[in-house]
C-alpha cells in the first residue's frame, strides 16, 4: 500500500501498466516492484524446482524471486528484475514458470514430493537406464524446472557496445562513492561515476537519517548537481560495473532502452569496456536473510528493503508488520514504519541486550522458527526462552546482517578476507591494482565512515595519479557503531530456505556435508546452492556458514566460493553487440564485385574477400557447364580473372633485394630489373609457408604478391624477420593489396586483347615470359606482369583501384568481342591442377620444399629462414609423402580431395597408410578426372597403380601415379 | 590487458598479434648445432612469474615488440622494440 508523505516519486504523474494482462498504475520514479507491492501485489514468481510462490524479497540487482517477462516475439526478454525494472507507461509484464496461472500452478505438486527430490536427487536416481537420461529424464526435468523462457526467435533489438577511459573510475553512488567522486573531480581528475541506479545516492535514498542537516537524498542531489556541471566528470546512470579484468579494464553494462518504451534505433544495451587509472569500488553491502521454516513465503522480505520501499517510494509492504533481525539495522525499520504511521506488530531481536523502544513492542532474545499462509504471509510464529507465540502479519522484514559486495575485488584471483567483529568477507588488501574498496563494501557501515572512507579511498587515488589532495571538510552525518548476532539459521524441523532462487534449503546444505562433500565448492555444485541468475548474492555466506557449522569447522576456514564476472546478467546480445548479421565479420569486396554480380556470378568466400565462383551463361545449368565452358575458352582464346585479393607487398631500399634473398628459399638480389621470380618462403622449422611472384620494379624497388589466405601473415612475417633478426638491413615494406586493382588476362588471343587496351602496343621481344614494367591505358599508368597461373600464354594488368571497375568491364567486354571473357575461381582452380600448380591445399604447412619437388629452389649459396631446419635428415627422407598426380584407371572415375592412398591389394587401414588427395577436378582439357596428391617415395612410383579410398563417401578408385604436370609439361603455351 | 606500445602508447592488448617467448627473436648462427636450433625453434619455458615475449601491433604502427610482463599478476611491466632489445 502507498503511504502518504514518504518517497521519491512523482505523484501527479500517473503511470499504467500490466501485470499478467491485469491494469495497474503506479507513480513516476517507481520500479516495477515498488509498484506491485503498492498495488498489494504480493505473489510474483513461482520458484525454480518445486514452483514455490514467491514475493518481493529485496529492492536491488541481487533479487532472486521477482522476475519477470517484458516483452513478446523476438524482442522478449525473460528473468528481468522486477527491482531493476522501471516502469513506464505501456509496460507489459508476465510472470514466469507457472502453469496454467501464476495462483494456480499444477506444477507445485513438485513441492509435496519434496522429501524425495533434495540436493544430489538427479545424481542418484536417473542413473539407470543410461540411455533414458538424454531422452527422458533431463527433457521431463528441463520442463518441470526453470524460470523464464526465450522467445526462439530472432531478436531485433538494438545493443551497443562503446569504450571509455578515465583517470578515476568510481563504481556506486552512496555516500562513499559520491565523497570519493566529488573529492578527485574538485582536484581536476577525469571521473566517471557509475551507478547501477537509474538514481544516483545509493543508500542515502532509502534512510531518514541527514547528512550536513538535510536529508541525505537532498545532500546527494546537491552533489549530483554539482558534479554534473564540471567538463571532467562523466555521469553513468544505469550503468553496472559487471567485471574487473586486467590493467585497469572494467566491464559495465548500461541500460540504455529498458526504462522506455521501445522505438527504432534506441538501443537497449550498451556494453561498455572503461580504462580507468584508479577505481574506487563504492559497492555498498547486501542484506542477508536468515533461515527458517517456510521463510520463503510471499510478503517475507529484507529488513533493508522494506525501509527502502517506505522510504524512497512511498510504499508499506504490509499493514501489520513485523520485524526480525540480529542488529539494529532492523530496529531503523521498525521506527520508519512506525514514524510513517505503519502498524508494527513486533521487532524480534535474537539478541538479548537488544536496544528497547517506546513505538513498537520488542522481543528480546526471540526467534521467528516458522511462518504460516497460503500464497502469501499470514502469521509468524515466534520462539522465545518463554515458548511459542503466533503473531498475525502479512510482511515480515528480516535482516541477518550485512555482506560488503566484494565481488569485484575478487574477479582477478583475490579472496575476500574473514572479519569475526563484522561476522562478514571484507576485501583483501590491494585485491586488484589500482582498486581501492571504500565505504559498506569494505566494512564500514556508518554513513559517516562511508563518507570517511570515500574521502580517503579519492586521497589514495588522487596520489597514485599524481595530482594534490584537495583540503575538504567532511559532511556530518550519523556514526553509529555496527554489530550484528551470529544467526545464520533458526534450530527447528521442516525447510528453512537459503537459496530462494534454486530452492537450497539449509538440510540440503548438511546433507552434502554428511556425503562428505565438504569443500565449499563441491557443496555449491551438488546443492545447486548460488548458481541461479542471482548467483546466491543473498545466500552464499549464510550457506557457507551452516556448511562450516556441518563440517565443524570455522568460515574463514571454509572460505567462499570463487566470485566471477559478471556481478550481475548481461545478456549475450550485448557482449556480442555490432556483430549480428553484416556486423559478424568485415566484408573485403573487388574492385570488380558490383560487374561481376551484375553478371550473374555466384560469389564464394576467401578469407574475408569475396570472389566469383563462375559467370553462369544462358543454358548453363551446373556449375561443371559453366566451368568446362570458361577452361575450354582460356586454353582456346582469352580469360579475364580478378586476382586483386592476393596479397601485394611493395618493398624498397638499398637492402630489398638482400632482404629478400633472407625470406625466400630463392635469389631475387640478382632478378634484373623488369623481371619477375616466383619465390618459395619457409617457416623457420623448414616447413613452406607460401609462395608467389615478385617483380622488380626498379633497383631498389620491388613488389612481391602472396597467396590471398596467406597475405596477413606474410606481412607480419616480413616484418618480423626485419625487426627482429636484421633491423640493420635498409628496406621498407607496405602492403598494397588494395592500392591496386590486377587482373589476369589468360589465353593464346592475351597479346591481342592486351593490345586494344593498353595505349602502347606490346612489342613481343619486349615482353618475354615472366617480363615486367610500366604500361599505361588511357593515360593511367600501371603495371604489366608476364606472368601465368594457367599455364597460358597470360598477363597480369594492375592499375590504380580506382580504375578497377571500368578496367575490367573494358577487359570482359574486350575478351567476349574476341570469343572468350571472364573466368572464376573454378576454372582458374582446374587449370592450376591442369599444370601442377600448388595453392595451401597442397602447402597446408606440413609439407616441405623437398616435398613438393621444389628443394632445388633452396639455395645452398646463402643463408634464408627455415634453410637450417628444412635440411633435417627426416624432412628430406625419401620415403616421405610427396607431391605426384594421380588419373583414375579403372571402373570409378571419380577421385575426391581428403581421400587417402593404399598400396592397390592393401586393407586401407590406417597401418597400410600411404598418403592422401589434396586437389581433385575434372579436366575438360584432357577429358578426365584429375588429382594431386602426396604419395610415400611418389615421384619414384610414376606408373605404378594405387588406391584411393574416401572413407568418408565410401569412394574407392584404382588410381595412376602421374607426374603433377598433366597438361603442357614443356610449358610450350606459356612462353609463346 | 593493456600494453604499452613504445610507438604509439598504452593500447588494448586486441590491438596486437601474439606470437610467444621472445626466444624467437635469438636465431642462431646457420652452422649451430642441431640441439640449439632444436632449442630455438621448438623449446620454450612456461614459467609461472615473468617472462619476455614478442608482440605484433598489428592493428597499429607494425612495431614488433618485446613485452616483459607476470604471467602469476598479470602485471605488464615493460614493452621495448624488438630492434632495440638488449
Amino acid at each position: 500500500m502507498r503511504v502518504a508523505g514518504r518517497g521519491l516519486i512523482d505523484r501527479s504523474r500517473s503511470v499504467p501498466f500490466t501485470f499478467d494482462g491485469v491494469r495497474y498504475a503506479g507513480f513516476a520514479g517507481d520500479t516495477l516492484a515498488s509498484a506491485l507491492l503498492a498495488n498489494d501485489v504480493r505473489l510474483v514468481g513461482r520458484s525454480f524446482k518445486y514452483h514455490r510462490p514467491r514475493g518481493i524479497l529485496t529492492a536491488g540487482s541481487e533479487e532472486p524471486n521477482a522476475l519477470v517477462t517484458v516483452g513478446v516475439g523476438g524482442r522478449q526478454d525473460p528473468n528481468v528484475r522486477a527491482t531493476m525494472q522501471e516502469l513506464f507507461e505501456g509496460l507489459e509484464v508476465r510472470s514466469q514458470n507457472r502453469w496454467p496461472s501464476l495462483g494456480f500452478d499444477l506444477m507445485s505438486v513438485s513441492d509435496l514430493a519434496a522429501p524425495f527430490l533434495g540436493a544430489g536427487f538427479y545424481y542418484k536416481t536417473f542413473m539407470w537406464p543410461r540411455a533414458f537420461w538424454e531422452k527422458l529424464y533431463e527433457p521431463v526435468i528441463r520442463r518441470a524446472a526453470g524460470l523464464g523462457a526465450l522467445s526462439r526467435q530472432h531478436n531485433t533489438d538494438v545493443y551497443e557496445k562503446a569504450f571509455a577511459f578515465c583517470d578515476l573510475l568510481v563504481i556506486g553512488s552512496g555516500p562513499a562513492g559520491l565523497m570519493a567522486a566529488l573529492t578527485a573531480a574538485r582536484a581536476g581528475a577525469d571521473v566517471i561515476l557509475a551507478e547501477e541506479d537509474s538514481r544516483f545516492g545509493g543508500r542515502l535514498l532509502a534512510e531518514v537519517e541527514e547528512v550536513d542537516g538535510q536529508p541525505g537524498a537532498d545532500w546527494a542531489g546537491g552533489v549530483i548537481a554539482e558534479l554534473e556541471a564540471m567538463p571532467n566528470v562523466r555521469l553513468m546512470p544505469r550503468t553496472t560495473v559487471t567485471g574487473a579484468y586486467d590493467n585497469g579494464t572494467y566491464g559495465a553494462l548500461e541500460r540504455v532502452g529498458h526504462h522506455r518504451r521501445r522505438r527504432p534505433h534506441l538501443p537497449l544495451e550498451c556494453f561498455w569496456r572503461i580504462v580507468a587509472k584508479q577505481t574506487v569500488l563504492a559497492a555498498g553491502a547486501l542484506e542477508r536473510p536468515v533461515a527458517f521454516r517456510n521463510n520463503d513465503r510471499p510478503g517475507i522480505m529484507t529488513a533493508g528493503a522494506v525501509r527502502t520501499y517506505l522510504n524512497r517510494w512511498g510504499v508499506s509492504p504490509g499493514r501489520a508488520m513485523t520485524v526480525f533481525g540480529t542488529n539494529d539495522s532492523a530496529h531503523r525499520t521498525a521506527r520508519d514504519l512506525v514514524d510513517a504511521g505503519v502498524h508494527v506488530a513486533a521487532l524480534i531481536d535474537s539478541r538479548h541486550d537488544a536496544p528497547a523502544s517506546d513505538a513498537f513492542p520488542v522481543i528480546r532474545g526471540g526467534q521467528v522458527c516458522g511462518s504460516q499462509g497460503r500464497q502469501g504471509l499470514e502469521s509468524i510464529t515466534v520462539r522465545r526462552p518463554s515458548g511459542e507465540e503466533r503473531i498475525q502479519t502479512d510482511c515480515l522484514a528480516m535482516s541477518g546482517g550485512w555482506n560488503p559486495s566484494v565481488h569485484l575485488t575478487c574477479h582477478t584471483g583475490a579472496r575476500p578476507v574473514w572479519r569475526e567483529d563484522l561476522l562478514a568477507f571484507v576485501p583483501a588488501e590491494n585485491a586488484v591494482p589500482g582498486l581501492t574498496p571504500a565505504g559498506a563494501c569494505n566494512g564500514e557501515f556508518s554513513t559517516a565512515g562511508c563518507l570517511r572512507d570515500g574521502r580517503a579511498a579519492a586521497a589514495r587515488a588522487l596520489t597514485a595519479l599524481e595530482r594534490p589532495v584537495p583540503e575538504a571538510g567532511l559532511p556530518v552525518a550519523e556514526d553509529d557503531p555496527y554489530r550484528t548476532d551470529r544467526l545464520w539459521a533458526v534450530a527447528g524441523k521442516g525447510r528453512a530456505w537459503l537459496d530462494f532462487q534454486n530452492d537450497v534449503t539449509v538440510k540440503d546444505v548438511k546433507q552434502a556435508a554428511v556425503e562428505n562433500f565438504r569443500s565449499v565448492e563441491h557443496m555449491k555444485r551438488f546443492t545447486t546452492q548460488g548458481m541461479a541468475t542471482d548467483q546466491g548474492k543473498n545466500s552464499n555466506i549464510a550457506a557457507l556458514a551452516v556448511l562450516a557449522d556441518a563440517t565443524g569447522r570455522e568460515i574463514a576456514e571454509t572460505g567462499t566460493t570463487t566470485y566471477r564476472p559478471p556481478y550481475s546478467p548481461v545478456s549475450i546480445a550485448a557482449l556480442g553487440a555490432g556483430g549480428q548479421g553484416d556486423g559478424f565479420a568485415p566484408e573485403r569486396l573487388t574492385t570488380s564485385h558490383a560487374a561481376t554480380v551484375e553478371m550473374d556470378a555466384p560469389m564464394i568466400e576467401a578469407g574475408l574477400w569475396y570472389r566469383p565462383s563462375f559467370f553462369r551463361r544462358q543454358g548453363e545449368k551446373t556449375w561443371r557447364q559453366s566451368c568446362d565452358r570458361e577452361v575450354n575458352m582460356v586454353r582456346r582464346s582469352v580469360g579475364v580473372c580478378d586476382v586483386s585479393t592476393l596479397g601485394k607487398i611493395d618493398l624498397q631500399g638499398p637492402d630489398a633485394g638482400a632482404f629478400l634473398d633472407f625470406v625466400y628459399t630463392n635469389t631475387f638480389s640478382t632478378l634484373k630489373v623488369g623481371r619477375t621470380r616466383y619465390g618459395l618462403m619457409l617457416r623457420e622449422d623448414g616447413h613452406v609457408m607460401d609462395d608467389g611472384t615478385t617483380a622488380r620494379l626498379g633497383d631498389n624497388h620491388y613488389v612481391m604478391t602472396t597467396t590471398t589466405a596467406a597475405a596477413g601473415e606474410v606481412m607480419r612475417h616480413l616484418e618480423f624477420v626485419h625487426q627482429c633478426h636484421c633491423p640493420q638491413m635498409n628496406v621498407r615494406f607496405i602492403s598494397v593489396t588494395e592500392q591496386w586493382a590486377q587482373f589476369a588476362v589468360a589465353g593464346p588471343k592475351a597479346r591481342e586483347l592486351l593490345g586494344r587496351i593498353l595505349d602502347d602496343p606490346l612489342v613481343p621481344g619486349d615482353w618475354p615470359f615472366m617480363a615486367c614494367g610500366a604500361v599505361s591505358v588511357q593515360d593511367v599508368p600501371g603495371r604489366l606482369f608476364r606472368i601465368s597461373f594457367s599455364g597460358e600464354h597470360a598477363y597480369e594488368l594492375a592499375l590504380p583501384a580506382c580504375y578497377g571497375d571500368a578496367l575490367f568491364r573494358q577487359l570482359v567486354s574486350g575478351a567476349e568481342a574476341l570469343g572468350g571473357g571472364a573466368y572464376g575461381m573454378e576454372a582458374l582452380n582446374v587449370m592450376r591442377i591442369e599444370k601442377g600448380f600448388i595453392t595451401h591445399a597442397e602447402i597446408h604447412g606440413r609439407v616441405t620444399a623437398f616435398d613438393i619437388g621444389m628443394q632445388r629452389m633452396v639455395s645452398q649459396k646463402k643463408d634464408c629462414i627455415g634453410k637450417t631446419m628444412s635440411e633435417r635428415p627426416g624432412l628430406m627422407d625419401r620415403g616421405r609423402a610427396r607431391l605426384v598426380g594421380l588419373k583414375p584407371v579403372g571402373a570409378v572415375k571419380l577421385i575426391t580431395a581428403g581421400a587417402h592412398l593404399y598400396d592397390r591389394e592393401a586393407d586401407p587401414v590406417r597401418q597400410n597408410h600411404q598418403g592422401y588427395v589434396t586437389s581433385n577436378c575434372f579436366s575438360p582439357t584432357l577429358d578426365g578426372v584429375l588429382a594431386l596428391a602426396f604419395l610415400q617415395r611418389g615421384p619414384e612410383r610414376l606408373g605404378e597403380v594405387v588406391k584411393s579410398v574416401d572413407h568418408v563417401r565410401g569412394i574407392e578408385t584404382l588410381c595412376e601415379v602421374v607426374d603433377p604436370v598433366f597438361f603442357d609439361p614443356e610449358g610450350g603455351r606459356v612462353r609463346d | 590487458m593493456r600494453i604499452h606500445c613504445p610507438i604509439c602508447g598504452e593500447r588494448d592488448r586486441r590491438e596486437f598479434y601474439y606470437k610467444g617467448a621472445a626466444a624467437a627473436a635469438e636465431r642462431p648462427d646457420p652452422q649451430a648445432d642441431a640441439a640449439t636450433w632444436n632449442d630455438f625453434v621448438h623449446l620454450r619455458d612456461n614459467p609461472a612469474g615473468v617472462t619476455r615475449d614478442l608482440w605484433y601491433h598489428e592493428a597499429g604502427c607494425a612495431a614488433w615488440i618485446v613485452v616483459t610482463r607476470n604471467t602469476a599478476t598479470h602485471e605488464v611491466l615493460g614493452a621495448v622494440l624488438a630492434e632495440d632489445r638488449a
